[in-house]
């Protein structure tokens, strides 16, 4: 089994969904959720805040420098991730499909973990 | 130096590495799981061949031979590689086991695996550009050299990209099996295009003037045969090997003396390539018994109809126009609109085949721009006909094209037709 982050993106400053189309999103999400979790897939995911909620932290010599915003400047910001484990990139691929259909057309990034864990 | 009961000429080898070339990577591709290990294990063992069978003669079954030599390199690298720890444990499990699965070279078990290798090479993970590299390296078996030569790139380059793939595809694990009965058909429609993209890559680069250039037409013409072979039930397949068949007997009839571009028009049929021509016609009407029209088959249709025609005065164009028609019903493109406008500028004439080129979304396409100009000569607009073989020739990029619009720009100039 392999784990894989999906990352669902969206351009910055495009219109929000309406709280209509947030609910059915929700909802698809929910479900598809439900079904990584009864086969055994789900590993972690949410929902993440705006970019500009972020802070920074960086150290140079030894001493740690903390700094408001996001590490990237884009002109796409990361929605939300999950973060699946299972058999291979096309099973990977099958969720971020559905993940995309679910969020009106969202682009899904999926890329594998490096695989540390002990058998 | 014994005499060998099979003599072992350069040409018999390269005959058994053609042949088994693809079959030695699929087959430790499945055992390994790794497609750098079984490219490396596949080449050394060809190169243990190539050295030893000049003084044993070539065994009788040499695809076994190869197997098994490159199976035990494979599991001399692991063993190299024993820092990784998995690795150690993967060599030790098919030493002692002997974990080789069903290893008949002959068998149909091979088939699939080389289909599986096809199917990676192709999978919509990869770059369109690392697909026809991977595919021409591994299910070709052409040097990364002579790939990077054919299209133009530093050999470095082309390296790089192959090393990438697959590293992504080990790092993702893109898998290693036939896809899905569901996804089949998008993944048969892209290992298809991944050989018709490697074909028209080749094909224009070899237009060029250098002609060492190895032929990367002849490999996609290979590799559309192979499929063929392996996926007998898929008329797709067997148009798009159509086509380039097609495609590659006018060639010798594209290029003039002077080495300037000739026109399907004025091309001297007699040097189209009479047997390529009969194989492809053959398998056009294979394909209609199928009756499971695709866009690869029609394109092969028309170019059947081009061929069958003894003169160019002789073209049936109410069939080619029937075909387009067919192309536009399952996917228009402008582009498919365009070339269907010439096929309504014979059938129905050059009025009604302006209006229907008029409304396309073609600015920038140079065949666009001289196709109108001809229906503009053909009905007497001698001023747009000029001002868009003037656009045509800035639009393309191609010396060879520009060349024959400069032509065709000065008859206008000079006689105009109808005067």
């Amino acid at each position: 089994m392999t784990r894989y982050l999906m990352s669902m993106g969206y351009p910055e400053g495009s219109t929000p969904p309406s709280s209509d189309e947030l609910e059915s999103i929700m909802a698809d999400i929910t479900e598809i959720r439900r079904q990584l979790q009864a086969e055994g897939s789900w590993v972690f995911g949410g929902g993440l805040h705006h970019p500009s909620t972020a802070t920074v932290v960086r150290s140079k010599d030894g001493t740690a420098v903390t700094t408001d915003g996001p590490f990237i400047d884009s002109k796409e910001v990361i929605g939300g991730v999950t973060i699946i484990d299972v058999a291979d990139l096309d099973a990977a691929l099958v969720w971020a499909e559905r993940t995309s259909l679910a969020t009106l057309g969202l682009p899904v990034e999926v890329r594998p973990f490096v695989d540390d864990r002990l058998e | 130096m014994s005499q060998s009961l099979v003599s072992a000429d350069h040409s018999a080898i390269d005959r058994v590495f053609r042949e088994e070339w693809s079959r030695v990577v699929a087959v430790m591709a499945r055992a390994f799981r790794d497609l750098d290990l079984a490219e490396d294990a596949a080449q050394q063992a060809f190169v243990e061949a190539a050295t030893s069978w000049p003084r044993t003669g070539i065994p009788e079954s040499p695809g076994a031979w190869i197997t098994a030599v490159a199976r035990r390199r494979a599991i001399d690298r692991i063993r190299r590689e024993s820092v990784r720890g998995d690795k150690q444990h993967q060599a030790a499990t098919i030493s002692k086991t002997g974990g080789w699965p069903d290893f008949d070279l002959g068998g149909e078990s091979v088939n699939d695996d080389v289909l599986r290798l096809v199917f990676t090479c192709c999978h919509p993970a990869l770059a369109a550009p690392a697909q026809v590299a991977l595919t021409l390296r591994l299910v070709a078996g052409v040097e990364t050299a002579a790939i990077a030569r054919a299209f133009l790139v530093p050999e470095a380059t082309m390296t790089q990209r192959l090393v990438r793939a697959k590293r992504k595809i080990r790092a993702a694990k893109v898998p290693f099996r036939m896809p899905e009965d569901t996804q089949l058909p998008d993944r048969l429609a892209a290992a298809l295009a991944v050989i018709f993209l490697a074909y028209n890559e080749g094909y224009i680069a070899t237009s060029g003037d250098e002609l060492d250039r190895p032929d990367m037409c002849a490999e996609a013409v290979d590799l559309a045969r192979l499929i063929v072979k392996l996926m007998p039930d898929e008329p797709e397949a067997r148009g798009l090997l159509a086509l380039m068949l097609f495609t590659t007997a006018r060639r010798p009839a594209r290029v003039g003396e002077d080495g300037s571009l000739v026109l399907l028009a004025d091309q001297d049929r007699s040097r189209w390539d009479v047997l390529l021509i009969t194989e492809g016609q053959e398998l056009v009407r294979k394909c209609l018994r199928q009756d499971r029209p695709g866009q690869y088959q029609l394109h092969a249709a028309i170019n059947a109809v081009h061929t069958d025609a003894a003169t160019f005065a002789d073209t049936d164009w109410r069939q080619i126009l029937a075909l387009y028609d067919q192309l536009v019903k399952i996917g228009p493109t402008p582009v498919i609109e365009l070339n269907r406008a010439v096929a309504v500028a014979e059938v129905h004439g050059p009025e009604v085949a302006i209006d229907a080129v008029e409304h396309l979304d073609l600015n920038g396409y140079y065949l666009w721009h001289s196709v109108r100009a001809d229906l503009f000569r053909r009905v007497g607009r001698f001023a747009e006909a000029e001002r868009g073989y003037q656009r045509a020739i800035e639009t393309t990029e191609n010396a060879a094209e520009r060349q024959v619009l400069r032509r065709q720009l000065a008859q206008l100039q000079t006689n105009p037709p109808g005067l």
